[in-house]
C-alpha cells in the first residue's frame, strides 16, 4: 500500500518508527555499506549499464571494421580482443548481472512482500565481487593484454604455446571471480524465494517473474561449477604445467569443450529466463488480465532450465562425436523447444483475450516475441544435425543467437526499464519518445542481425576480421553495420528518455499501470523497508485484490505484522507460505566490501604468479569474513 | 578463379541433401512466424474486445495454447527428427572404409592447409585436387590448434582436433572449383585460411597427380639458377621443401610445384609474379601475424628467387 500523509496517527507513528529503524547513512558512505536490496539493485544497474556501453562500443568497432571487404579500421590482434571482450562482457558483465543483480535484486523482495533479501550482506558482497571481477577484466585492456581467444576460449589455442601473454589468464581468473559473485547471488535468491514470501503466498501464488528467477538461480548453481572447474584446469595447465588438455600426455582438448558447454548451454537459459519473467510481468498488466495457463507457464519456465542441462553437445556437432551421441543431443535439443512454444502461445493468447494497451513496455514485449520466434525457429534448425554441421561457426549462428540474446533477452529488459521506471524513480517516462525509441531499436536490431543469416548461408565464417570482396558478402555486411548504428541510436534514445524523465518526468504515483504484483502495492520509490506492513496474499495477482490491500491498511493501524520492533521481516513456510517466524535482518556493514576487496587481491596476485602472497591475502579474506559475522543478529523468534 | 563457398549452391549429393533440408525448414519457419505475427496483430486489432474471435473463453484459449504450443511442435519436430537426424545424417556421415576410391590427408596448420596423397608421395598446399564424380575420403588432422575443414558446396564441416583423425566425404557431382575456409577460430589469421578444391575430370586429375609426383624440374635460365642457389643456401630452405633439391624444411608449405597453384598464402592472394614478390618480400604486411618471417633479401636475390619459383610448375 502507498504511504499517505493522511494516515491516521497510530499508523503514521508506526511508519515513522520503521523509517528510523531502516534508515541508512547518507551519501557515498551509505552506498558503500548498504545492504538495502534496492540500492544494491541500482548499483548493479548502473555498473552493468557501463559494461553494456563497453560491449556496445566493441560491437560497433567490429561492425565498422567489417562494413566493407578488406576493412582497415582494426588489425587482427585488436579484432580478436574485441570479439572476445564483447562476448565475455555482454554475457557475464551485462545480461546476467542486469537480470539477476539489477532487476532480480530490486524486484524480488518487492514482489514477494519482503523487506529485503534473505542475506542482505551477502547481497552487498555479491555486488562488490561483481564490480571487482569486471574491473579486473578491463584492467587487461589498460595493459594491452585483453583476452583474445574468444569467449569460448578453446584449447589448445588458449594454452601458453599459442597464447603466451596474460590475455587468457585475465579471462580465466575474471570469470572464476565473477562466478563467485553469481553463485552467492543465486543462493541468496533461492533462500529469499523459498523463505521470505509474504504470508499466504503459497508456491502456486508466486509471480511468474519469481518462478523465472528461481529457475535461473538453480541453473546458475548447477552450471557454474562446470565452468569454474574448466577454468581451474586451464590455469593449472597454463601456470603450473598440468596436462588436462594436452594430447601428448593423455589429456584431451575436447574435455574443455564438454565442460564449457555443460555450463554454456544452461547459460543461454540463464540469459533468457529472466526475460520470460519480465514478459509475464508486463503482459498481464497491459492486457489487463491474468496470464493464461499460469501453472503451465510456471512449469515451462522450470522445465526449460532443467532440460537445458541435457543439450550441451549440440555446440559440438562438428567435432566428430559418434552418431549416437549426436542423435541423443539433437533429440534433447528438440525437447527443449516445447516449454518455449507453450510460453510463446500463452503470451500471445493472453494478449488476444485481453484488452491490450500497446504502451511502450508492451511494444518491447511484442518485439521480444517477434525476435524470440525468429531466433527460436533458427535454433530448431540446429537440431537437424547435418544443417548444424553445415552452418555452425558461420554468421548464421551469429544471427541465431543474437536474435535470442539481444532480441529475446535484451528487449524485455528495455521494456522492463520503462515498465519499472516509475516504481524506481517515482516519475513517469515520456511515452511518445519511448514508442519512437522502440521502433528505432526494433528496426536497428532487425537490420543488424537478419542479414547475418544470409551471409552465413553464403559461407561467411564467424570470427573473421576481414573477408575478400570476391566472396560477395559485402552488401549483407554493410547493412549489418548500418543497422548496428541505428540500434545504437535507439538505445541512446532510451537512455536519454530515462535521464530526462528522472529529472522532468511527471510524478507517477505508486501504481501508474495498475500492475498485479506486490511491487505496485507500495509507494514509488519504495521506502527502505518496502512495505509499512507485511502484506497478506491470496492470489498470484495480489495487487488486484483491493479488499486484501484495504485489510493491509487496517492492519497497519492495528499494528499487526508491522514488525516495528527492529530490522525485521517475516519468514514463511516453503510450500504453503504460512507465517513461520520473524527474522532479524543485519544492517549496513563495511565487511562485504572489505572481503570482496581481499578476494580481488587474491586474483590479482594469482594473475602475476605471486602464489604465496595470494595465500596471505586469502587469509585476510577469511579474517574479514570472520569480522563480518562478529555482530550477527540473534536467533529468529518464533511467532 | 571463380570458386563458390555458398551452402545453398550445392555441388554434391551431401550438400544437396543439406540444402533441401534448409529450404524446407525455411518455408516451415516462415509459416510458423506468420502464425505468431498473425496472433500478435489479432491482439492489436481486437484490443478492445477481450474474447477470442472464434468464440470460447479462457478454457478454449488454454486449449489453443496446448494445441499450438505442444501438439503442433511435437508432430513437426518428430518429422524433422526422423528426416534429418535418422536419414539425411547418413549422407553427411564419415565415409565408411573401403567405400571410397581415393584418400587425401589434409592437415591444418596456422594458417594454411597441407594436402598429402597417400601412396603417391604427392604433397601440396592450399589447393586440393580431386577427381569429379568420384567418392573421395578426406582424412583431416591438425598440426597445432583446432581448425575446421569446410567446403560448403561439397559437404558439411568437420573439426580438426589434436589427437583425433576425422574423415569426410568429398564427392563433387561435376568438375569445378569449390572454395573452402577454416571454420573454427584458430588465431590471428583465421580469416585468411582458405583453400580451393579442384574437382577435375578423372583423366585430367590423373595427369595432375603424375605431374605433382615428379621432383622439381632443375632450373634452366641463369636467373632461375641463381634463385635456386639463393633459396637452398638461404633461410627459405629451413622451412620449405622442394623435392629433388636439398631444401627439405617441414614447417611451411611444400613448394615443389608451387607455380602450378593459382593462389598463395592459403588462397589469400593470386599467384602472379608481382604478388609472389610482394609476399616474399613483406609477408607480415600481406597477412599480419602469419608464421612466415620477413627474410632480408637483396633486390637481386628476391628477383632470382621469384624467377626460380615461377619455374616450379
Amino acid at each position: 500500500m502507498a504511504i499517505d500523509v493522511d494516515l491516521p496517527p497510530p499508523a503514521l507513528a508506526r511508519v515513522r518508527r520503521l523509517e528510523r529503524i531502516w534508515e541508512e547513512p547518507r551519501g557515498v558512505l551509505g552506498w558503500l555499506t548498504t545492504t538495502d536490496h534496492k540500492r544494491i539493485g541500482l548499483l548493479y544497474f548502473f555498473t552493468t549499464l557501463a559494461f553494456f556501453a563497453a560491449g556496445g562500443i566493441e560491437a560497433l568497432l567490429m561492425r565498422t571494421q567489417l562494413a566493407v571487404a578488406g576493412g582497415q579500421v582494426v588489425g587482427p590482434e585488436a579484432f580478436d580482443e574485441l570479439f572476445t571482450l564483447h562476448g565475455v562482457t555482454m554475457i557475464f558483465f551485462f545480461i546476467i548481472p542486469m537480470t539477476t543483480g539489477a532487476f532480480g535484486n530490486y524486484l524480488l523482495p518487492l514482489m514477494l512482500g519482503a523487506r529485503d533479501m534473505a542475506f542482505p550482506r551477502l547481497n552487498a558482497f555479491s555486488y562488490w565481487l561483481f564490480l571487482g571481477s569486471g574491473l579486473f577484466l578491463y584492467t587487461s585492456v589498460i595493459f594491452g593484454q585483453a583476452p583474445n581467444a574468444g569467449w569460448f576460449d578453446y584449447v589448445p589455442l588458449a594454452l601458453r604455446t599459442f597464447d603466451p601473454g596474460h590475455n587468457v589468464d585475465f579471462y580465466a581468473l575474471a570469470l572464476i571471480f565473477n562466478g563467485i559473485s553469481s553463485t552467492v547471488a543465486a543462493i541468496n535468491f533461492i533462500v529469499t524465494i523459498f523463505k521470505l514470501r509474504a504470508p499466504g503466498m503459497s508456491l502456486n501464488r508466486m509471480p511468474l517473474f519469481v518462478y523465472a528467477m528461481l529457475a535461473v538461480s538453480f541453473s546458475l548453481i548447477f552450471a557454474l561449477p562446470s565452468l569454474t572447474v574448466d577454468l581451474v584446469f586451464l590455469e593449472l595447465q597454463r601456470k603450473l604445467g598440468f596436462h588436462f588438455f594436452d594430447v601428448a600426455h593423455g589429456g584431451d582438448p575436447l574435455l574443455w569443450q564438454h565442460l564449457f558447454w555443460l555450463f554454456g548451454h544452461p547459460e543461454v537459459y540463464i540469459i533468457v529466463l529472466p526475460a520470460f519473467g519480465i514478459a509475464t510481468s508486463i503482459i498481464p498488466t497491459f492486457a489487463k488480465r491474468r496470464m493464461l495457463a499460469f501453472p503451465l507457464v510456471a512449469l515451462a519456465e522450470l522445465l526449460v532450465a532443467f532440460i537445458g542441462f541435457g543439450v550441451w553437445a549440440h555446440h559440438m556437432f562438428a567435432t566428430g562425436l559418434t552418431t549416437t551421441t549426436l542423435v541423443f543431443f539433437a533429440a534433447a535439443s528438440m525437447m527443449v523447444v516445447i516449454p518455449s512454444t507453450i510460453q510463446i502461445f500463452a503470451w500471445l493468447f493472453t494478449v488476444v483475450t485481453g484488452r491490450p494497451e500497446f504502451r511502450a513496455p508492451l511494444l518491447f514485449i511484442g518485439g521480444f516475441i517477434v525476435f524470440f520466434v525468429i531466433g527460436g525457429l533458427s535454433g530448431i534448425m540446429f537440431a537437424a544435425i547435418p544443417f548444424d554441421q553445415q552452418t555452425t561457426d558461420t554468421y548464421f549462428v551469429v544471427a541465431h543467437f543474437h536474435f535470442i540474446i539481444f532480441g529475446a533477452a535484451v528487449f524485455p529488459l528495455l521494456g522492463g526499464m520503462y515498465y519499472w521506471f516509475p516504481k524506481v524513480t517515482g516519475r513517469m517516462y515520456h511515452e511518445g519518445w519511448a514508442k519512437a525509441s522502440f521502433w528505432v531499436t526494433f528496426l536497428g536490431t532487425a537490420l543488424t542481425f537478419f542479414p547475418m543469416h544470409i551471409a552465413g548461408l553464403a559461407g561467411m565464417p564467424r570470427r573473421v576480421y576481414t573477408y575478400p570482396g570476391s566472396a560477395g558478402w559485402g552488401a549483407y555486411n554493410l547493412s549489418e553495420t548500418i543497422g548496428a548504428y541505428i540500434l545504437a541510436v535507439g538505445l541512446l534514445m532510451i537512455l536519454g528518455n530515462l535521464i530526462w524523465s528522472r529529472v522532468r518526468g511527471p510524478l507517477s504515483g505508486p501504481d501508474p499501470f495498475y500492475g498485479g504484483t506486490l511491487e505496485w502495492a507500495t509507494s514509488s520509490p519504495p521506502p527502505p523497508y518496502n512495505f509499512p506492513v507485511i502484506p497478506e496474499v491470496r492470489s498470484p495477482y495480489p495487487n488486484w485484490d483491493a479488499e486484501d490491500r484495504d485489510r493491509d491498511r487496517r492492519r497497519l493501524e492495528r499494528g499487526q505484522l508491522v514488525l516495528e520492533e527492529g530490522h525485521e521481516t517475516a519468514a514463511t513456510t516453503v510450500r504453503d507460505g504460512l507465517l513461520d517466524e520473524v527474522l532479524e535482518m543485519p544492517g549496513e556493514s563495511w565487511w562485504p566490501l572489505v572481503t570482496a576487496a581481499c578476494i580481488a587481491g587474491i586474483f590479482a596476485f594469482l594473475l602475476t604468479d605471486h602464489f604465496a602472497i595470494a595465500g596471505i591475502v586469502a587469509g585476510l579474506a577469511a579474517l574479514a569474513a570472520v569480522a563480518w559475522h562478529s555482530k550477527e543478529p540473534e536467533e529468529p523468534q518464533p511467532v | 578463379m571463380n570458386a563458390g563457398q555458398s551452402s545453398v549452391h550445392p555441388a554434391s549429393h551431401a550438400a544437396h541433401e543439406i540444402a533441401t533440408l534448409w529450404w524446407v525448414m525455411m518455408i516451415a519457419s516462415w509459416i510458423g512466424f506468420a502464425v505468431v505475427v498473425f496472433l500478435l496483430s489479432l491482439g492489436w486489432w481486437r484490443r478492445n474486445r477481450p474474447n477470442l474471435p472464434f468464440g470460447g473463453g479462457d478454457r478454449a484459449a488454454t486449449a489453443w495454447i496446448v494445441g499450438l504450443g505442444v501438439g503442433v511442435p511435437v508432430v513437426l519436430l518428430s518429422v524433422l527428427f526422423v528426416w534429418a537426424d535418422i536419414f539425411v545424417i547418413n549422407s553427411t556421415a564419415a565415409p565408411k572404409r573401403g567405400t571410397t576410391r581415393l584418400t587425401v590427408d589434409v592437415i591444418g596448420h596456422q594458417w594454411w592447409w597441407e594436402a598429402r596423397y597417400p601412396g603417391s608421395g604427392v604433397v601440396t598446399a592450399n589447393e586440393i585436387h580431386i577427381p569429379a564424380g568420384t567418392r573421395v575420403r578426406a582424412v583431416v588432422t591438425t598440426d597445432d590448434v583446432i581448425h575446421s575443414f569446410w567446403v560448403p558446396e561439397l559437404n558439411r564441416k568437420i573439426d580438426m582436433i589434436p589427437g583425433r583423425r576425422s574423415s569426410i566425404l568429398l564427392d563433387a557431382e561435376h568438375p569445378g572449383v569449390y572454395r573452402g575456409q577454416c571454420a573454427e577460430f584458430c588465431g590471428l589469421q583465421h580469416a585468411n585460411m582458405s583453400f580451393l578444391v579442384y574437382a577435375d575430370p578423372p583423366a585430367r586429375f590423373r595427369a595432375w597427380l603424375d605431374r605433382e609426383r615428379k621432383p622439381a624440374a632443375s632450373a634452366g635460365a641463369d636467373l632461375a639458377q641463381q634463385g635456386e642457389r639463393a633459396l637452398i643456401a638461404g633461410p627459405c630452405a629451413q622451412c620449405h621443401q622442394i623435392r629433388g633439391t636439398s631444401a627439405d624444411g617441414q614447417v611451411g608449405p611444400d613448394l615443389t610445384h608451387v607455380a602450378s597453384r593459382s593462389t598463395l598464402a592459403a588462397a589469400t592472394i593470386p599467384n602472379t609474379p608481382d604478388e609472389l614478390t610482394r609476399w616474399i618480400s613483406d609477408p607480415q604486411h600481406v597477412k599480419p601475424g602469419n608464421r612466415m618471417p620477413d627474410v632480408p633479401l637483396s633486390p637481386g636475390e628476391l628477383r632470382a628467387i621469384v624467377a626460380y619459383l615461377r619455374t616450379l610448375r
